[in-house]
């Protein structure tokens, strides 16, 4: 394939096939920046990167900053509080400030679906989603496939199965769009109610049974269970969840021996994943949040290119 | 003043004319139809290869004033309308105040005076404020000249007031609209529910919200004995329960919008909130039943549910951006361009459901050109090919969910009360 053409990354829904293999080539290259004793390079020297966060979040926003670092980007963070009512500068506006800041990239985290869709039409420098509402984290699905290619040594066949609150990931949604397009058979996984409608016709198989999800599996990516934003009484109970869906030692010994076990941060430990797998040698959790960096890397360095391409 | 319209195709289905006639216009009245008039006239419009129709009955409006002239006046609106061959308008109830007393008929109805350039017809609120609690004063409002009575934007939850209202409304032979929603089910959704809402992420309306409330909504009706007209259909089952109750003698009548006849729910992944309204764009198979229902009488009506914003309203985030699309100047033509260019319905059935039914739903003395009748006519070029640009838009906000598509169809002259008001290129 020719050069990066995409100023944006707003979602693997809009990427390629080859788009996103040529992330995770361009990711592979940049792993090894991390093992050096100077861990720098000047692909983004001069660049200014405004990590733009309108929900808390500290490692995808660190790994962000230490991705742009070690591109040797200056890094700017702006961490704001935003409410659907309260009244204040519009996504768009500050998008547009930013920019005449003569900032490179914005990367956006925000709690509304669309969000970095609708700021990347109305600026004309790059920006990256970072996660947006329920709908997409590319970032971190490609962190995820990329340790998956990492241990696995491919995608395309290999049975991935997804566990948890699948109606509020993004993180499932951009893991969904992801792995299919390299064609994985994707498995979901959650209680009935935390699966959202028609689902399946994303390509998808879908089971509220873990032992299901678990049995045959070549690697299982276990979501953060978020009680703390329980809209619904109908929500499982912590107990109770543990009890169906948790990723259990007991559970294992019924899955492929060398199952891996995924999960994209902060645990809960003893919600959705034991200690004992958590920590175990089948987790790759910490393996993941190393390879976010070149991840994010090739990410920053692609849309830099793609700007200057178009 | 008088006007003549030489030699178009006029299509009259009220008097069944489909044929090359002249139009002969005096004193705001069709005063003649025949194949060849010579009179000595001051103003003669060339109609030959165009199609003259009775003016448009838009049924489904909002017009925003009073109370947000920022986003549309009377006056705005009338001259999109204008623009889109619209002469007659029903103005729902939704302002601020709201249209739920003879007081606040009569404010509206001098301000329609002074600045509408169509007919502006107007609804009365079901309930006072619009909040469910407690009945209009029915027969003040109709004494008033109301056309309809609607709530608009929202359902009546409470089946016994609604029931009530139709009670009183059959008693004195009132229409009245529903907005089918129930909000238990859609709150807090911006698009159809099912694997669009499941890939944006966004939460869902459901079908159910809407044709749930269809069918209690015109349970009550038929209880009562009463008339009722379901807005904005926009799903598969809606459409079949009002088959159903049209099979059995129920006096339902429906009306669909422009945008559930062109687009669907894909069309909105792109995020775009002009895209965005209530009920939502559902699904191709929606889509389908939909023209097939107006194929079949099922649904009686296409009706704008013109609803301007402003872009404050409109460029944000989807979740929080304003439902609703504007719709008088795209409406005709995306008609053309869905039902006749398509071949699913012919000419006759056009105007039929842009004029004159919503015309004889209302019981105004519009949608035909029989001799006596207001000359509210529309001479229109069916063949000419447009795209829908912001610029162009004529109303005060732009929210148009057909920017940038290409439609055929084309007004060339719109003429109200006699009078020429709009010509293609301008407004006179």
């Amino acid at each position: 394939m020719g050069g990066w053409k995409q100023k944006d990354l707003l979602g693997l829904e809009y990427l390629t096939k080859e788009q996103i293999e040529h992330l995770l080539v361009t990711a592979e290259s940049f792993k090894e920046v991390s093992t050096r004793g100077i861990k720098k390079v000047p692909a983004l020297r001069g660049k200014t990167v405004v990590n733009l966060f309108y929900e808390p979040s500290t490692r995808t926003r660190v790994s962000f900053e230490i991705a742009a670092k070690r591109l040797s980007a200056d890094v700017i963070n702006i961490e704001t509080e935003t409410s659907s009512i309260r009244k204040g500068e519009t996504l768009i506006d500050t998008g547009l400030n930013i920019q005449a800041l003569k900032a490179d990239i914005i990367v956006v985290r925000h709690n509304a679906s669309g969000a970095a869709v609708m700021l990347a039409r109305h600026v004309d420098i790059s920006v990256i989603n970072a996660g947006d509402g329920w709908h997409e984290h590319p970032t971190q699905a490609l962190l995820d496939i990329f340790t998956l290619k990492q241990k696995l040594g491919r995608i395309e066949g290999l049975k991935i199965s997804i566990v948890g609150d699948i109606a509020h990931s993004r993180v499932a949604r951009s893991n969904i769009w992801g792995l299919t397009k390299l064609g994985a058979e994707v498995t979901v996984c959650a209680p009935k109610i935390l699966i959202p409608p028609e689902i399946e016709k994303m390509g998808v198989r879908v089971t509220d049974k873990i032992d299901n999800a678990i049995h045959n599996a070549d690697a299982i990516n276990v979501l953060r269970m978020q009680f703390e934003r329980d809209e619904t009484t109908a929500f499982p109970k912590q107990l109770e969840y543990f009890k169906n869906f948790a990723v259990t030692e007991e559970r294992l010994k019924r899955a492929k021996k060398d199952i891996i076990v995924m999960h994209p941060g902060p645990i809960n430990r003893g919600i959705e994943v034991s200690s004992a797998v958590a920590d175990g040698e089948q987790s790759v959790i910490l393996e993941q949040v190393t390879n976010g960096i070149a991840v994010r890397m090739a990410v920053l360095f692609l849309v830099a290119q793609g700007r200057r391409n178009r | 003043m008088s006007m003549l319209i030489k030699q178009g195709l006029v299509v009259d289905p009220a008097q069944g004319i489909n044929a090359i006639k002249d139009i002969l216009i005096d004193k705001g009245n069709v005063v003649d139809i025949a194949d060849c008039i010579s009179a000595n006239i001051e103003q003669v419009i060339n109609a030959s290869g165009l199609v003259v129709i009775p003016g448009l009955v838009d049924m489904h409006a909002h017009l925003r004033e009073p109370g947000r002239e920022d986003k549309e006046t009377i006056e705005t609106a009338t001259t999109a309308a204008l623009a889109g061959g619209i002469t007659s308008v029903l103005a729902m109830a939704n302002t601020a105040p709201c249209i739920d007393s003879a007081q606040a008929v009569g404010l509206l109805q001098k301000r329609i005076q002074k600045s509408a350039r169509a007919n502006v017809f107007i609804a009365g609120a079901i309930t006072k404020n619009r909040k469910g609690h407690a009945l209009v004063d029915f027969r003040g409002l109709q004494n008033k000249g109301v056309a309809a009575f609607t709530d608009d934007g929202s359902s009546v939850d409470d089946e016994k007031l609604l029931s009530k209202a139709f009670g009183v409304a059959r008693s004195i032979d009132a229409l009245i609209i529903c907005h089918c929603e129930d909000t238990m089910l859609s709150a807090g959704g911006s698009v159809n529910s099912g694997i669009i809402s499941t890939r944006m992420g966004l939460r869902g309306i459901s079908k159910e919200s809407e044709y749930k409330r269809v069918e209690r909504d015109i349970g009550l009706a038929e209880s009562a004995g009463a008339k009722i007209h379901i807005a904005h259909v926009s799903c598969a089952e809606s459409v079949e329960i009002i088959r159903r109750a049209k099979q059995r003698g129920a006096k339902v009548t429906a009306e669909t919008c422009p945008h559930y006849l062109m687009l669907c729910e894909e069309d909105v992944t792109d995020f775009d909130t002009n895209k965005k309204m209530n009920p939502p764009l559902r699904s191709k198979d929606d889509r389908e039943a939909l023209k097939q229902a107006i194929k079949d009488g099922t649904i009686d009506a296409l009706a704008s549910d013109h609803a301007p914003h402003t872009e404050n309203e409109k460029d944000i985030e989807f979740e929080r951006a304003a439902f609703g699309v504007i719709g008088f100047e795209t409406m005709l033509a995306v008609g053309i361009t869905a039902l006749y260019s398509t071949g699913v319905i012919d000419v006759d059935m056009l105007v039929q459901i842009c004029s004159t039914k919503p015309a004889r739903i209302l019981g105004i003395n519009k949608g035909t050109l029989v001799k006596g009748s207001d000359a509210d006519i529309v001479v229109l070029d069916p063949k000419h090919e447009w795209v829908v640009e912001k610029r162009d838009i004529i109303s005060k906000s732009k929210n148009s969910a057909f920017l940038g598509k290409r439609l055929k169809g084309r007004v060339a002259h719109t003429i109200v009360n006699g009078e020429l008001a709009y010509s293609a290129g301008g407004v006179l």
